[in-house]
């Protein structure tokens, strides 16, 4: 085991920010090239007319999976290692029906927010002012949302431990999954542009 | 890539894939393409620091960092921000995902500059003002905000990362995400048709 290199002491804390924004200078990039920096192209996900929200989330996902899992079989990283975020069932719920109705009426989610602001789209300056704005507010009300915040813990909890599943499994059947989505979102796609088609020849 | 056939003038991305822009922005990439080169990022990060992608955490910081600037002793006894403030050791904006969140910032600008794409504009469908399109930009951040906030992460954090270590609570959070969003879609059509 040597990864990850942070928790194996290779470097740092002040090496650490260094590295943070040399990553996030590659999550940019890639944000913006697949046009997340556009809220219409973000939007169209939730249209049907453009699938590539799904497409760049899944294939970035499944890729990633892919990588830990390899690198944990050889024996190269350590997986306990790697901060996962505890579950919270009832508040991760909440917030991400919140989050995804923010979504489809603001535009963005935070990040590519942040690759919009930076190839000038006005209503992203707006949209981020307005997330800074709805965490002020999470803020202030925390005494009293924090008994929901804390309810159904569930620890550092994985698919696989949930299941009882063995972990590489659970892996295939994403994979799987994803790409019978990916085939799924391009008939979508193309059926929606036939329809728009005959509407307006 | 959509073929937008109703586009507006408002933003260029309704114009790409179309090939009618002779000296406009370059097309976007293969969605597989820039999920792939994003997934090597996430693993990456994985790899190199043992914590995944997110955003909304630096933004949490630079709230309680103004939020303790204002009130020192009322920040002092939310246990939000003290979470955010730390031990008081160290500035809490010398943090990983402030410092991740300003590469996002600047990676975008380098991928944008590269493909013509840094146009000055406001992203709407053509049957919304701009007004009522940067009141809804501020609403849908604010919503944002509280159920990041909520779900301890938001699309980066939890989807994204939590996704790929296949954490519980990130993909019932993700599938909650694309179901609030499908569910309002209908609702606010007019803001992108």
């Amino acid at each position: 085991m040597s990864a990850p290199f942070f928790k194996f002491g290779l470097f740092g804390d002040n090496i650490s920010l260094v590295i943070a924004f040399l990553i996030g200078i590659g999550f940019g990039f890639f944000l913006e090239r697949a046009g997340f920096g556009s809220a219409r192209k973000l939007t169209a996900q939730f249209y049907l007319t453009d699938m590539a929200v799904f497409k760049v989330m899944f294939t970035a996902i499944i890729t990633a999976m892919f990588g830990v899992f390899y690198l944990g079989w050889i024996g190269f990283l350590d997986i306990s290692l790697i901060y996962l975020t505890p579950t919270y069932l009832f508040p991760q719920i909440a917030g991400g029906l919140i989050l995804g109705i923010g979504f489809a009426i603001g535009g963005y989610c935070p990040g590519t927010a942040c690759v919009a602001v930076s190839t000038a789209k006005i209503d992203a300056v707006v949209y981020v002012a307005g997330v800074i704005f709805g965490i002020f507010v999470f803020g202030e009300a925390f005494p009293i949302l924090k008994g929901f915040y804390n309810a159904t813990p569930m620890g550092q909890i994985t698919l696989p431990q949930l299941l009882k599943m063995p972990y590489g499994l659970i892996v295939f059947f994403v994979a799987i999954m994803a790409v019978g989505g990916f085939a799924g979102a391009t008939w979508v796609e193309k059926t929606m542009a036939a329809r728009k088609g005959v509407r307006q020849p | 890539m959509s073929k937008e056939t109703n586009s507006s003038v408002i933003g260029n991305s309704g114009t790409l894939g179309t090939g009618k822009t002779a000296r406009g922005p370059k097309p976007y990439s293969n969605p597989y393409a820039a999920g792939f080169g994003l997934g090597l990022v996430l693993l990456a990060a994985f790899v190199i620091a043992g914590r995944g992608l997110g955003a909304s955490g630096a933004f949490s910081s630079l709230v309680a960092t103004a939020a303790h600037a204002i009130a020192p002793q009322h920040t002092a006894a939310n246990e939000f921000y003290a979470e955010y403030l730390g031990e008081g050791t160290r500035s809490p904006l010398m943090d990983w995902l402030v410092f991740e969140v300003l590469g996002v910032f600047a990676g975008g600008l380098i991928s944008g500059a590269l493909a013509g794409r840094i146009v000055k504009s406001i992203e709407r469908g053509p049957s919304i003002t701009n007004k009522w399109r940067l009141i809804f930009a501020f609403l849908g951040g604010s919503l944002m905000g509280i159920g990041a906030k909520l779900a301890r992460g938001c699309t980066s954090g939890q989807a994204l990362t939590g996704g790929a270590l296949l954490g519980v609570g990130s993909w019932a959070f993700m599938l909650c995400v694309f179901a609030g969003a499908y569910a309002t879609a209908w609702f606010i059509r007019r803001q992108w048709k």
